[in-house]
């Protein structure tokens, strides 16, 4: 706990207090848009969509050091990536029916077929393993600052259409009957589940991100009344985690996504036990 | 037999829908009037949730016209209380029961939020369904009747001018059906309802025309309901007995 402490105010250590940081506002927007996407049962989506990111992070890779587009970063990139496989997977789910898993499954492994085709044949060392598992050496000022913004963003939005955002959750056709552009708020649902994956990748990284979505909600539905409770104690589930990883990984030389995700996993399979020992009517 | 000079609320004209190459229904013609009650029964898999989803607009016509309030279903059914037939919710979904019924205001101003007065409003809908005493519940632990109560003042909210229920006594039991109906019965007194039904025998009692969907719709009124009657029409639709055992005159019998 001191070296964590240390290395929190060690100013050598300006890496760490940025991941710290990060980790801590991203917890914001990933309680709040994780609960949507538990309740609404769209993980898998959610999957696809992280997965996607690794062609948007290859493609400004090469765009940067290849063709010498410098805006174009791999943040940048991921992000365009992210918003594309949002826009296609909520196309599908409105217009293909059944064979939604289908198309999920294979945006899935192209995003990340693209992705290590576009770092093969960029120049220089690139290890994609540091956006598979994350690397906390990797976050800069800019990725806090785009975290800072982008709760700004998802706190406003759902301050405004919490309401909606519910009723789509629990019964979408009602909710058309009551006069809700559905799939307008399930495009958008779906966008901002791409910015909070896009934000949390450099910590945990591109195939654990899903299960920081998710199992902070995933604890906090067994104890709740509302969905606001839900968000609120998913966020404080998901700081815990990542500042609780960040702090174990630290002084053991572990990598902290893998940390984090373990503690997280072994908070849900608690949690299930206690419901078998003890279950409760809320 | 009803006034034919009353406002019609849902006219159908020579309406056809089919999915795909499949038909659902054919050449259906139907009046729902101010003040109506009607209950639709039929087979599964004869037309009444479809008939009920392209009243709502939720399915557009292959042939024919439907009005709703005068106008089309898409701009008008936000005048519709409605209860689906089956919410497919989370069982872990974290929502109380006063939260579900305050989900039928929606739509009735541009507020982005509930006010005080749809939150009385709903307190009022739990009131008339006598479940008031479980607005602070959890959703997901009441009982399937109770559940269907609480949908139904949730349709009640809306304060529409038509209420549309569809198989609200689906899975669960007799005596909670009985007295489901009962405050149905008590609800045609005050609002225009159609209602899916398997049950017709309970049914014939409270509404005033029977539809029977197969395909095509035939409507009567429930006072003329004899088992002479759904003989006849059943001989000029000869399906209805091979394929719903329900909508035989059995219970009538009894």
């Amino acid at each position: 706990m001191t070296e964590f402490l240390g290395a929190l105010t060690d100013p050598g250590l300006t890496f760490f207090r940025y991941a710290f940081f990060t980790g801590i506002f991203a917890s914001i927007a990933f309680g709040i848009i994780g609960t949507f996407v538990v309740v609404r049962r769209i993980s898998s989506i959610a999957g696809a969509i992280a997965h996607c990111v690794l062609g948007g992070i290859g493609a400004g890779l090469y765009c940067q050091q290849v063709l010498g587009i410098h805006w174009l970063t791999p943040t940048i990139g991921a992000i365009m990536a992210a918003i594309v496989a949002a826009f296609i997977l909520a196309y599908v789910s409105f217009y293909s029916g059944q064979r939604e898993d289908t198309v999920i499954g294979a945006l899935w492994g192209i995003g990340m077929a693209i992705g290590l085709l576009f770092i093969a044949r960029t120049p220089g060392y690139n290890d994609p393993m540091s956006y598979l598992f994350g690397n906390i050496l990797l976050i800069t000022k800019s990725d806090f600052l785009l975290v800072v913004l982008l709760d700004f963003l998802i706190v406003a939005l759902v301050l405004l259409f919490y309401n909606r955002f519910v009723i789509l959750c629990f019964d979408e056709e009602y909710g058309r009957i009551r006069g809700i552009p559905s799939s307008l708020y399930y495009l958008l649902l779906l966008l901002l589940v791409a910015l909070t994956i896009v934000l949390l990748i450099r910590i945990v990284g591109i195939v654990m991100v899903i299960a920081l979505l998710t199992l902070p909600p995933a604890i906090s539905a067994n104890f709740v009344k509302s969905i606001s409770q839900m968000m609120i104690i998913s966020i404080l589930l998901c700081m815990f985690f990542i500042v609780s990883g960040l702090a174990l990984s630290y002084p053991l030389d572990l990598p902290s996504g893998p940390v984090i995700i373990v503690i997280a996993g072994a908070c849900y399979l608690l949690c299930l036990l206690l419901m078998k020992v003890y279950p409760t009517n809320k | 037999m009803l006034n034919q000079k009353k406002k019609v609320i849902v006219g159908i004209r020579c309406l056809s829908f089919s999915y795909n190459t499949t038909p659902v229904l054919r050449d259906v013609d139907l009046d729902i009037y101010q003040g109506d009650s009607i209950c639709m029964v039929g087979p599964n898999g004869g037309g009444k949730s479809t008939l009920i989803k392209l009243i709502l607009g939720l399915l557009t016509p292959g042939k024919g016209t439907i009005t709703l309030f005068d106008t089309s279903p898409s701009q008008s059914r936000l005048r519709v209380g409605y209860v689906p037939q089956h919410v497919q919710f989370d069982p872990l979904f974290p929502i109380s029961v006063i939260d579900v019924v305050k989900m039928g205001r929606i739509g009735r101003s541009s507020s982005l939020y509930y006010s005080r007065n749809d939150v009385s409003a709903a307190m009022d809908c739990l009131e008339t369904m006598t479940i008031k005493h479980l607005a602070g519940k959890p959703f997901a632990s009441l009982s399937g009747g109770e559940r269907q109560r609480v949908l139904i003042a949730r349709a009640l909210a809306t304060e529409g001018d038509l209420l549309i229920l569809d198989e609200p006594t689906a899975n669960i039991d007799n005596r909670t059906e009985e007295h489901l109906f009962e405050l149905l019965e008590e609800l045609t007194n005050r609002h225009t309802i159609l209602v899916v039904t398997h049950d017709i025998g309970v049914a014939a009692g409270v509404f005033k025309r029977i539809a029977c969907v197969n395909q095509q719709v035939v409507i009567h009124p429930t006072s003329e309901l004899t088992g002479e009657l759904i003989r006849e029409m059943y001989v000029g639709n000869p399906q209805f007995i091979h394929h719903d055992h329900r909508c035989t005159f059995e219970q009538d019998n009894d």
